[in-house]
């Protein structure tokens, strides 16, 4: 099965060039509600995202980091700013699974690719693949309900994955995960994203999996949330979570973070 | 609006609404009696929504617990202009009240009971439908619109499943009514000496044969449970299971 996005089998890759971010934030805001109850969720973010850049959003929770990932994912607008996304339509793996359940886990990944027009006699051998992927296959004929939390999430996974988007929003999608199937799906994501060039954001609490995964880990600061620090990373893939160089950078990151807990309060 | 808060001389008062609509002296005079028959009334609801505005104002309790007048109304016409409370209106009439209208329409024809059963079992089949679509979880909804299911595809793919356990309630319910009056037409319409249930009940009745009488009651509580509980109860617990919204026995 091949996994190439579409655009990039026809499309040259020079159509970037020039062209701008996957994702550009122009000042963008996001405030819940007005007058007194107004929550100010996102606050003035400027931030562009490269063509095939793999960048991880941390911060405390509330400070509105799924807030930020639907607005790229056009499901929320912004309240002031603006919201660029080049290359298609983004994907978005939600911090829930978010599956269908009147559908088997088969059927809710091969409705991404009927809504994408695929000839239903590919779609078989496509949606098991992508179950392969995430380990579970043999459970195409489940009910989502069948499944644990984790495999659930899996699912998610593998649903977003049909879309071939180029660009993926991912919601803290292993958070449910024991270690060793995260680690298993890290390198999963990691060969996939070097794989075909997807652009990535991914959300985590897990400053550890934010070093393991990122080019680029931008720190949002409790609510409103806004850019509080930014990390380049340029540790040698193929990283391992464990390893003394993700360990040490993710210590400087936690006590940033912690600083800013701190400054602003958990927010609840 | 013509009145005034402040204490103005009544004839005052009422040029403003002469100008507009009363032009004869004889509508004048009526539009005068109506007018002071009403404006209590209209005062007195407008000292109410002040009330009620100024303790929302004064966060008297929570919004969310007491919205002002406005909010109240907004809803009040959104349901209005969606349609449901017609629906449920209608659904609060006896479907049997239909008869003579529709036996003047359609004679004492078996479309006469046709019509009073679908006009009985419709408002509750609509309502499963639109409550159903009306409670879809939004975060469906914005997988789907992730999924690229919008517009049409949104109700096919997404909107409809979702709201097909709350559809199914809906059947399920216009049944109990359908039945109800499709007894009642039957004793009421005898169609060209058909033997219908609620005919053969009747004349069960006329020929004071009992037994049969007994024997026919039973029959139509047998198909009622039949189909209430074997048909619709199957179906629902299957949708039901399938879904997870009950424990898997067994
Ligand atoms: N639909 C909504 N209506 C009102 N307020 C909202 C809504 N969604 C989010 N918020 C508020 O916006 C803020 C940011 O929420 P968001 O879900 O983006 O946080 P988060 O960073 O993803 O948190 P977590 O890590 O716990 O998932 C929170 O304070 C939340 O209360
Ligand atoms: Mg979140």
């Amino acid at each position: 099965m091949s996994l190439r996005p579409r655009a990039r089998e026809t499309a040259e890759p020079e159509l970037h060039m020039g062209s701008g971010s996957a994702v550009s934030l122009t000042s963008a805001s996001k405030v819940y509600g007005t007058g007194a109850e107004a929550v100010h969720a996102v606050d003035n973010v400027s931030l562009d995202v490269e063509f095939g850049e793999f960048l991880c959003l941390v911060g405390a929770s509330g400070c509105g980091k799924s807030t930020l990932l639907n607005m790229i994912a056009g499901l929320d607008k912004p309240t002031n700013g603006t919201v660029e996304v080049r290359g298609g339509r983004p994907t978005l793996i939600f911090q829930e699974p978010a599956l269908f359940p009147w559908l088997t886990v088969e059927r809710n990944v091969d409705l991404a690719l009927k809504l994408r027009k695929i000839d239903r006699a590919d779609r078989k051998q496509v949606v098991g693949s992508l179950l392969e992927m995430v380990h579970l296959t043999g459970f195409g004929s489940k009910q989502p309900h069948e499944l644990s939390g984790g495999m659930r999430q899996r699912v998610a996974i593998a649903r977003a994955l049909a879309q071939q988007a180029e660009i993926l929003l991912m919601d803290e999608p292993f958070g449910a995960l024991d270690a060793m199937t995260r680690d298993l799906l890290h390198d999963e994501v990691e060969r996939l994203w070097q794989d075909t060039g997807f652009s990535i954001v991914f959300v985590t609490h897990n400053v550890r999996e934010a070093v393991r995964l990122a080019d680029r880990v931008i720190l949002l600061s409790s609510r409103p949330g806004r850019i509080a620090a930014e990390f380049p990373l340029d540790i040698p893939r193929p990283r391992r979570i464990e390893s003394p160089e993700v360990g040490a950078l993710a210590t400087e990151i936690t006590a940033r973070l912690r600083e800013e807990v701190k400054h602003h309060g958990v927010q609840t | 609006m013509a009145y005034r808060p402040e204490p103005a001389p009544f004839e005052e008062e009422l040029a403003g609404l002469d100008a507009l609509e009363a032009k004869t002296p004889r509508a004048r005079s009526r539009a005068r009696r109506i007018w002071s028959s009403l404006w209590p009334k209209v005062a007195a609801v407008g000292i109410v929504l002040l009330v009620w505005q100024i303790l929302v104002w004064a966060h008297w309790r929570p919004k969310y617990v007491f919205p002002g007048p406005g909010t109240a109304f907004r809803s009040l016409w959104r349901d209005l202009a969606n349609g449901r409370s017609l629906i449920t209106g209608l659904q609060t009439m006896p479907s049997v009240a239909w008869f003579p209208l529709a036996i003047v329409v359609f004679r004492l024809s078996e479309t006469a009971i046709l019509f009073v059963v679908v006009l009985g079992a419709a408002p509750a089949i609509a309502n499963g439908l639109v409550s159903g679509i009306d409670h879809v979880p939004p975060l469906l909804l914005r997988a789907g619109r992730v999924l690229g299911a919008r517009g049409v595809k949104a109700y096919r793919h997404v909107i409809l499943p979702a709201a097909f356990p709350s559809f199914l309630g809906g059947m399920k319910q216009g049944w109990a009514f359908a039945w109800r009056s499709l007894m009642a037409g039957e004793l009421l319409v005898v169609i060209g000496g058909r033997a219908g249930l609620g005919f053969t009940l009747d004349s069960a009745r006329l020929n004071v044969d009992y037994p049969g009488l007994m024997a026919t009651m039973i029959v139509i509580l047998v198909i009622g449970i039949v189909v209430d509980s074997l048909l619709f109860g199957v179906l629902e617990r299957r949708v039901r299971r399938r879904w997870g919204l009950i424990e898997a026995t067994s």
